[in-house]
């Protein structure tokens, strides 16, 4: 019998050692997830507090707050934030109200040929630039499209504006919407909802007491995607959003426009803080575990 | 100038990338204000052999090689003549360019009024010897040694050519025909929601001149220097005017769609946009209200850490050659620097239709600048609004 080979040796001490073995399975991905990921939300946090020197545009690397301080006393940055989150929170519910029925008809009722072709459906959207999509709204939308026609005239459609960047943001994310709802009831035994019609459940029983409450964390998992989808937005509302500015616009204008990254950085640090609020709210509801 | 959105950085996770990396490694020290002299770099003194190639950051449609057109060309010729050859990074905005330009990778750059001084004072940019740009002495004289592309008498670069911000209204739906800027400043406008404005932080300096004119007691002689009470009152002016605005453009396709379509009827424009519209079937037209108008004029500067002069000297030589000048004044629509350009252009009524050889039309244009703390207009016993505020002001006048 041979010596066993260093190969065969070393592969023994791991075995023996299932610390490092873990490491090094491990350490390639969360270094990836720790230097590039979360390092870059590290520098946006300390970019944050530097300062531009407005003259020769060049960074001055010296701690101050001036920038939150701008942030939280200039009432328009507070409204911006408010806008924002209302038309996220508006674009969520939208598209929960859309997909539930949507994805309910898709995993209960449709044929499993008639469930592949409307999953394809939905999905085929996706395949088409963002870009052309929200520039095909702008059309849609404009004066005397169809969209004013629908509304009876030139000049009657919503035109322009929130309403529209609401309509346009809820069309662009209901497949994120409609995908989780449709795997959470997928799951759900079709047994459960045969058990409550013999129980005499009506429908709308049925739906409240059973389905809703199996597909709350479905339901929650896209809503993550819808809101921080929504919030992050800057260039749809570019498109049909008429003046509206959201953080994205201000966040891009800083960057763009000013050459203040600094200010840009703060200004971003405000959707990441919502969206680290929200997802330690929803974690309670086990929603993750549907992503 | 001419945002033309780059929509290249689109997904979403982009937004955190850049806030978060883009940080660069800005230069120590420089001139800050208080030291309003630009850092001393020498001109180049006289003219070598061509280095083999040249970088140029430009804005799109600035250099053309055929690949866009075939018969859009004014490079491929340059190259053969001078074998130089020309690799061009097309820039989106002011502020991409002046990033671009402090990497000193690229030698040469066609900077708008508002990126040039920044340019100037950051030291990123050498001032330029006329002396060895040949058609330089055929540039119209309204260009020359401008507050944009000079300082203290130092040329900093070659004018490129120039355009008007116009006033633009739907003939069909605009009666009277507008004459004034009170077409769009008007709070009692009967075109609400109809109204259309450039979505940028230099939109102000339009709101000033509209107040230069029409609240002469505010004293405003330069608008892009503006002291505390003048910069109040004409943030206050386009608060007012956000009210009658439908939408705030930067992306001109955008704009000649809402005109097409009506969603815009009046509002500040390019000559280039009015034209596109026209040629699109819309009832529009132009003017330059009483009041005069904002504009921009273009000059390419060299870099202070140029790693090929000789070719960059060629190349600014070259683009304001007649010829050359006439073909990019044509394509990207806008007035050449080059008088003997008018003689070359494929439609003679171009120069006319821009405006080349008017003065008296371009004496009434207040040509984009950088706003600095040290005032434009000479002043010295005040502040003067910088850049970084006209940004925050138009946030907040956006609402």
């Amino acid at each position: 019998m041979t010596a066993p080979s260093t190969l065969d040796r070393l592969s023994s001490w791991l075995h023996r050692h299932s610390g490092v073995r873990l490491a090094g399975l491990l350490s390639a991905p969360l270094l990836w997830l720790f230097v590039a990921y979360l390092g870059s939300l590290a520098v946006l946090f300390v970019s944050a507090l530097w300062t531009v020197n407005s003259f020769t545009g060049d960074l001055v690397r010296e701690p101050t707050f001036a920038n939150f301080r701008t942030i939280l006393t200039e009432e328009v940055y507070r409204t911006v934030t408010l806008r924002s989150l209302g038309v996220a929170a508006a674009v969520t519910v939208i598209d929960v109200l859309i997909a539930l029925p949507m994805a309910f008809f898709m995993a209960k009722v449709a044929s499993p040929r008639g469930r592949r072709l409307l999953v394809i459906a939905i999905l085929t959207p996706l395949w088409a630039s963002y870009l052309v999509k929200a520039y095909a709204w702008r059309v849609m939308l404009a004066n005397g499209g169809p969209v004013d026609w629908l509304f009876g005239g030139a000049g009657n459609g919503p035109g322009y504006g929130l309403t529209a960047t609401v309509l346009v943001l809820s069309y662009l994310w209901l497949p994120y919407m409609i995908l989780p709802i449709y795997a959470g009831l997928e799951r759900l035994p079709d047994s459960l909802l045969e058990a409550s019609a013999d129980l005499g459940g009506r429908g709308g029983r049925t739906f409240r007491s059973v389905v809703l409450p199996m597909i709350v964390p479905s339901v929650i998992a896209g809503s993550i995607f819808t809101f921080s989808l929504s919030l992050g937005d800057y260039i749809t509302v570019q498109i049909v959003g008429g003046k509206t500015q959201l953080i994205g616009n201000l966040v891009y204008a800083n960057i763009g426009a000013a050459n203040n990254l600094p200010f840009s950085a703060a200004l971003a640090t405000i959707p990441v803080l919502i969206m680290v609020i929200y997802l330690v709210a929803v974690r309670r509801s086990g929603a993750l575990e549907e992503l | 100038m001419r945002t033309i959105r780059v929509f290249t950085a689109l997904a979403a996770a982009g937004l955190l990338a850049l806030t978060g990396c883009g940080d660069g490694g800005g230069a120590t020290g420089g001139s800050g204000p208080g030291g309003i002299k630009p850092p001393k770099i020498d001109k180049l003194a006289s003219l070598g052999a061509g280095e083999g190639q040249v970088n140029v950051v430009a804005w799109a449609g600035y250099v053309e090689n055929g690949s866009t057109d075939p018969k859009v060309d004014w490079v491929s010729g340059f190259e053969k003549e001078t074998g130089c050859k020309v690799n061009v990074k097309v820039a989106g905005t002011s502020d991409e360019m002046v990033t671009l330009m402090k990497t000193g990778d690229y030698d040469v750059v066609s900077a708008s009024g508002d990126a040039s001084l920044r340019l100037i004072y950051g030291g990123e940019v050498a001032p330029v010897n006329t002396d060895l740009v040949a058609n330089y002495k055929d540039v119209f004289d309204g260009l020359k040694l401008k507050q944009w592309n000079s300082v203290d008498g130092v040329s900093y670069g070659i004018p490129h050519g120039r355009g008007a911000n116009v006033l633009m209204y739907r003939t069909d739906k605009v009666t009277p025909a507008p004459t004034s800027w009170s077409a769009v400043f008007d709070a009692n406008s009967p075109y609400k929601g109809k109204v259309t404005a450039y979505d940028s932080p230099i939109y102000i300096a339009d709101a000033a001149l509209y107040l230069m004119k029409h609240q002469p007691d505010l004293g405003i002689k330069n608008p892009y220097a503006l002291d505390e009470k003048q910069f109040a009152a004409a943030v206050d002016l386009l608060k007012k005017q956000n009210e009658q605005i439908g939408e705030y453009w930067s992306d001109y396709t955008k704009e000649v769609q809402a005109f097409k379509s009506g969603n815009s009827v009046v509002g500040t424009a390019w000559q280039v946009i009015v034209n596109l519209a026209k040629a699109d079937g819309a009832p529009v037209e132009a003017i330059l209200p009483e009041e005069g108008a904002t504009g921009w004029s273009d000059t390419w500067m060299i870099s202070a850490k140029a790693k090929h002069p000789n070719c960059g000297y060629l190349w600014m030589n070259h683009i304001i050659d007649p010829e050359a000048n006439a073909a990019v004044a044509e394509w990207f629509g806008e007035a050449p620097a080059n008088k003997l350009s008018c003689a070359k252009t494929a439609d003679k009524n171009h120069c006319a239709t821009f405006h080349a050889a008017d003065e008296a039309y371009f004496d009434k244009v207040w040509f984009w600048s950088t706003p600095v703390e040290q005032c434009l207009d000479g002043r010295t016993d005040v502040k003067c609004k910088d850049y970084s505020a006209w940004t925050q002001a138009w946030t907040t006048i956006k609402g």
